[in-house]
């Protein structure tokens, strides 16, 4: 197996304040790397550098073997990202955003009709096609954020929390989708669910305080988390005990 | 430079999606014709050019200007989608080009709207038409000048609000800088070359020079050089900011 995505020894400092410290990890094809941490741990920040919109302080990170710092466009060519929140132009049509980022990414003519049309029945975007974004519900918009994530069927896919603000068929739906597409992709999802986790992922990392602490696999019941085995939906007792044990102890 | 054709045109057809480019359009004619007509006085003057037209150029630019480059990276910052456009297969200055050139665009549309002015002179004499496209191409690449300084100054900001006051007063201070007003604070301590360097910023000197019907090759340069300054700077602030 190759891997598409390779971090190592990447950090990033915000003036005296470590975001992310000395991290490293790899995916490969065929792998959706869960990506754990409680808020603030530097989950977001590491994303924002894996997809090259922050450059780290230290470290390096390839994607499919292109540097995205000093080959940035190559990188971004290879990888599909929804940001945290699922920015998009708030007066443009689902319709008119997409076909943006198509004309961004390269897409023309019948190919890029065809990529619209298979996203938005991928993610059911149907009929709000034509209304503007801003008066899309918060479950629409983070469909029109991971439809333009998927809209060039990059090889890479960097998710940060892909289901959060939806109702549990259109999370279920978003898992079945992940999962359709992760024999051919090396996927990256950051989310607080951990019963997602169990869903979807082949593989878990945690980060705290902008390390990483524990590394995951699933068994054949259940997970293993760092040294700690977890049964089936117990995963969020093993994620608190470990993340907490990792806090800083003279907190009084 | 990736890109600059593709955000030019999302930002130009952003302009229309909203109000924002009708409002904007209708107060610019609006207040062209009341400058022109009432504090210009076009009919009394008795004279067949625009004189009196593009001499308030400079002093609506001053606040119209810096609220439509208000919007172009706050907005952006403010939505977060300067994370997503910053993770597409696009150089930075790529972007920082479209979005100028559609919002110098846009304000060409609103200054291109002006036109009846134009018929209405010739219909009344016989006016010098070549000084009068002198003074269009003068107008525009003035408002190009307060735009990158707009542009510059959004992009240091998430709030709206902010970009624009901040721009309005620098946009002042480079209009203004060849009258008294600048230069006799500024001569009180500085030496006299750098007091005629801050003179040659002067926008009003630049563009009058053109209002003539002169186009000078260094007023041109001019402005020219104050647009690839400011877009420079743009694009490192950007850079510089996208953390935050």
């Amino acid at each position: 197996m190759t891997a598409m995505i390779e971090i190592a020894h990447l950090s990033k400092r915000f003036g005296p304040l470590v975001a992310v410290d000395d991290v490293s990890f790899s995916v490969a094809k065929g792998e959706v790397l869960g990506f754990l941490g409680p808020n603030g741990a530097g989950k977001s920040t590491t994303m924002k550098m894996l997809t090259g919109f922050l450059t780290p302080s230290s470290g390096a990170v390839k994607v499919a073997g292109f540097d995205v710092v000093d080959d940035a466009l190559a990188a971004k060519r290879q990888i599909g990202y929804l940001p945290e929140g699922a920015p998009a132009y708030p007066d443009m049509t689902p319709a008119g955003f997409l076909d943006f980022i198509a004309e961004v990414r390269g897409l023309k003519g019948t190919e890029r009709k065809a990529a619209i049309e298979r996203v938005t029945s991928h993610v059911h975007l149907g009929p709000v096609m034509d209304q503007p974004i801003e008066t899309l519900s918060k479950g629409f918009k983070r469909r029109v954020g991971l439809a333009q994530a998927i809209l060039h069927d990059p090889p890479v896919l960097v998710l940060d929390e892909p289901t959060d603000g939806l109702d549990p068929n259109q999370k279920h739906e978003v898992r079945e989708l992940i999962r359709r597409m992760a024999p051919e992709k090396a996927i990256v999802i950051s989310t607080h669910i951990l019963e997602e986790v169990e869903a979807v992922c082949t593989r878990a990392v945690v980060i705290a305080r902008g390390r990483l602490i524990a590394e995951g696999h699933p068994l054949e019941i259940g997970w293993r988390l760092g040294d700690y085995q977890a049964e089936p939906g117990k995963l969020d007792a093993v994620f608190r005990f470990i993340t907490a044990s990792a806090e800083p102890r003279s907190v009084a | 430079m990736t890109g600059t054709w593709t955000v030019f045109k999302r930002e130009l057809a952003g302009y229309f999606a909203t109000p924002v480019a009708y409002v904007f359009i209708v107060i610019f004619l609006f207040l062209t014709g009341i400058a022109t007509f009432y504090v210009g006085n076009f009919f009394d003057r008795g004279q067949a050019d625009l004189k009196s037209f593009f001499s308030f150029h400079p002093w609506l630019y001053l606040f119209l200007v810096p609220a439509v480059s208000m919007r172009l990276w706050a907005e952006e910052r403010k939505a977060g989608t300067i994370e997503l456009l910053m993770t597409l297969p696009v150089d930075l200055g790529g972007i920082v080009l479209g979005k100028f050139l559609a919002a110098w665009a846009f304000i060409a549309i609103a200054l291109a709207l002006t036109f009846p002015i134009w018929i209405t002179v010739n219909y009344l004499g016989h006016p010098d038409n070549g000084v009068i496209v002198a003074g269009y191409i003068g107008s525009l690449l003035m408002a190009g000048g307060y735009l990158a300084i707009g542009a510059c100054i959004s992009a240091t900001t998430r709030n709206q609000v902010i970009a624009f006051v901040v721009s309005v007063v620098v946009c002042f201070i480079f209009t203004v800088a060849g009258a008294s007003i600048v230069l006799d604070f500024a001569s009180a301590w500085l030496p006299a070359i750098l007091v005629q360097a801050i003179a040659s910023f002067s926008f009003l000197t630049h563009f009058n020079a053109i209002q003539d019907g002169v186009i000078d090759i260094r007023d041109v340069i001019f402005f020219a050089t104050l647009i690839a300054t400011w877009l420079f700077a743009n694009a490192v602030v950007v850079e510089q900011k996208k953390a935050s």
